[in-house]
């Protein structure tokens, strides 16, 4: 069992929520209230990552990641040390990679607000970020806890561009879905049979807790 | 305080037209659905802009397209009871009420909304969320919430139509007893001729996009081009009257400044006033006073004046008492009995004629001239 590797991905998946959440917020709330041309591409372009094969999505970030890419230069120029193959390097692909897991669902979840009920808010004096703090995140909130737990899950479970983007490096970037395929290359299938049982529990955990939170806001708005 | 507003624009609908409502005063808005009333009572809140508009209370400018002004509708002091009342439904009622009122501390909010609560007969319910409550209490807590901003202007889009028929009557009576307590403008937008009858002073009918008629609510009702647009079968005038007993059969005598009036049960205690609609299509006249009728009401009246409009029909204006009412009959009838004013004829209206929701409690609504 590497303790360290699943303590990465855990790490991983949590600032991939923390940066995702406001992104979620205003991408997913803009989509769901405008009406402007070439909306359709955008989405489409949110969409991206899902059907994409992660090693050729995996390929561009190296690219874009590279040494040679003005990205990356700027990057080691700034802080020192590469963008791929480091731990923030992971950061930014996950963040990039899960955009449709977590503005898909909060889109629909402001899209399930009703206008009237925004333009309510607007008529009892509330200012716009008033109104959202006070009536669309409680009422988009199914959707926004879906966002994020998909993006914490589907953060686990990466592993293709993971290992495009961040190689194998032991407490950078070595994360637990490449510990288990690791473990299995090794023919250490016991080790590989702990970690994928963990996964298996904390995913099941994550997924059954979104149920249950949603089915409790149901009631209450039911 | 008084409200005023004018507004042009080509899309999404045509619009072209001013009013000003006093402080104080309900003005109906009525017109069939598009003809662009909602769309106006939107301008008036700031969640739609026409081309060209300008909207100002009291003094103070909302919009003016030519001023480059436009408040967006948290600036605006407005109240807004939306047509499906749009209450937060993740907010007790006491909460939806306390959520318009972001100027107040925390217990002061808590305090005004129980006491606004209060004042729509919904004491003890500020705990339930929407969902617990019925279709007329949500209107109530609609109402309550849009009192709570101390709004410069009530708009209301028609908000009893989301209800079914007795809960509405007794909306309109609540609303009737509340005006008492209300010295803003009000705008109610409806396309019953009935509710804007019973409940404004004046009222404005809209036909796309344009205003048709104006003026106070006896006079528009009464006047056949106005009708015009809203259907002259809607003509009628409204009787104030009280009261005196119910019988053991079902009916209810009332006493109008014209003499008795016998209605099918009217609700309310010997005493109370109420206010009767009578439908002028529905008043027959005579010469020399019936005999051997089954209709109950044969009434005294006087002709004020004729009025013939497009097509077989005259308006009748008839004084009753010191109330004025209306019959619609035809030319030829008006040829046959030689109708002329001060003519002092019998009126004869079928009891059943006047339907429940044509009777409402409550005194004459102010009118404002």
């Amino acid at each position: 069992m590497d303790w360290t590797a699943l303590g990465l991905s855990l790490r991983l998946a949590g600032w991939t929520v923390v940066i995702l959440l406001p992104v979620a917020v205003f991408s997913g709330r803009f989509l769901a209230y405008r009406t402007f041309s070439g909306k359709g591409l955008v989405e489409a372009l949110v969409m991206l990552p899902l059907v994409l094969p992660p090693t050729v999505f995996g390929f561009y970030l190296l690219l874009a990641f590279g040494a040679n890419s003005p990205l990356g230069q700027f990057w080691t120029s700034t802080f020192g040390h590469q963008l791929v193959f480091s731990f923030q390097g992971l950061v930014v692909a996950s963040v990039i990679f899960n955009l449709p897991f977590a503005i898909q669902p909060a889109q629909r979840g402001f899209e399930a607000v009703p206008v009237d009920v925004r333009e309510a808010a607007a008529c009892c004096g509330m200012s716009p970020l008033r109104s959202l703090w006070r009536v669309e995140l409680p009422l988009a909130w199914p959707g926004l806890m879906t966002a994020m737990v998909l993006t914490f899950a589907h953060t686990l479970g990466e592993f293709g561009i993971v290992l495009m983007v961040g190689g194998s490096i032991p407490g950078e970037t070595k994360t637990i879905a490449i510990a288990i395929y690791d473990s299995v290359q090794g023919f250490d299938n016991e080790a590989a049979g702990t970690m994928s049982a963990v996964l298996v529990a904390i995913s099941f955990f994550t997924i059954a807790l979104t149920y249950w939170l949603s089915a409790r806001v149901g009631r209450r708005l039911g | 305080m008084a409200l005023e507003v004018m507004a042009k624009a080509a899309a999404p609908i045509p619009l072209e037209l001013a009013f000003r409502v006093e402080p104080g005063e309900l003005l109906a808005l009525v017109g069939h659905s598009g003809s662009g009333k909602t769309t106006l009572l939107r301008t008036l809140a700031g969640l739609w802009r026409p081309e060209v508009a300008r909207v100002q209370v009291n003094g103070s400018t909302w919009l003016d397209t030519a001023g480059g002004v436009d408040l967006p509708p948290h600036q605006r002091r407005v109240g807004v009871v939306f047509q499906n009342y749009a209450l937060f439904p993740h907010m007790t009622a006491a909460q939806n009420v306390a959520s318009a009122m972001d100027h107040s501390s925390r217990s002061a909010r808590a305090v005004e909304a129980e006491r606004l609560l209060e004042l729509v007969n919904l004491h003890g319910l500020g705990g339930r969320r929407p969902a617990q409550l019925s279709g007329g209490e949500q209107q109530r807590v609609a109402v309550a919430r849009a009192l709570a901003r101390r709004p410069q202007a009530l708009l209301l889009d028609e908000p009893f139509s989301a209800v079914d028929s007795s809960t509405r009557e007794r909306l309109y009576a609540e609303i009737i007893a509340l005006r008492a307590h209300l010295s803003m403008p009000v705008v109610l937008v409806t396309h019953d001729m009935n509710e804007a009858q019973l409940l404004a002073d004046r009222m404005v009918v809209i036909e796309a996009g344009k205003m048709v008629a104006e003026g106070p609510t006896g006079t528009v009702m009464s006047d056949p081009g106005a009708l015009r647009a809203m259907g002259i079968r809607e003509a009628a005038a409204t009787v104030p009257a009280t009261i005196e007993s119910h019988d053991s059969e079902g009916m209810t005598r009332l006493i109008t400044s014209g003499g008795p009036l016998w209605l099918p049960r009217v609700e309310g205690v010997p005493g109370s006033r109420v206010r009767v609609r009578i439908m002028a299509h529905e008043v027959i006249l005579a010469r020399v006073r019936p005999e051997g009728l089954s209709a109950q009401n044969i009434l005294p009246v006087r002709i004020i004046d004729l009025q013939a409009g497009v097509g077989p029909a005259v308006m009748v204006r008839l004084a009753f008492g010191d109330d004025t009412i209306l019959a619609r009959i035809t030319h030829r009838a008006v040829r046959t009995l030689a109708l002329q004013p001060g003519d002092e004829i019998h009126a004869v209206l079928k009891s059943m004629s006047v339907a429940r929701d044509h009777v409402i409690a409550g005194a004459p609504a102010q009118v404002v001239q």
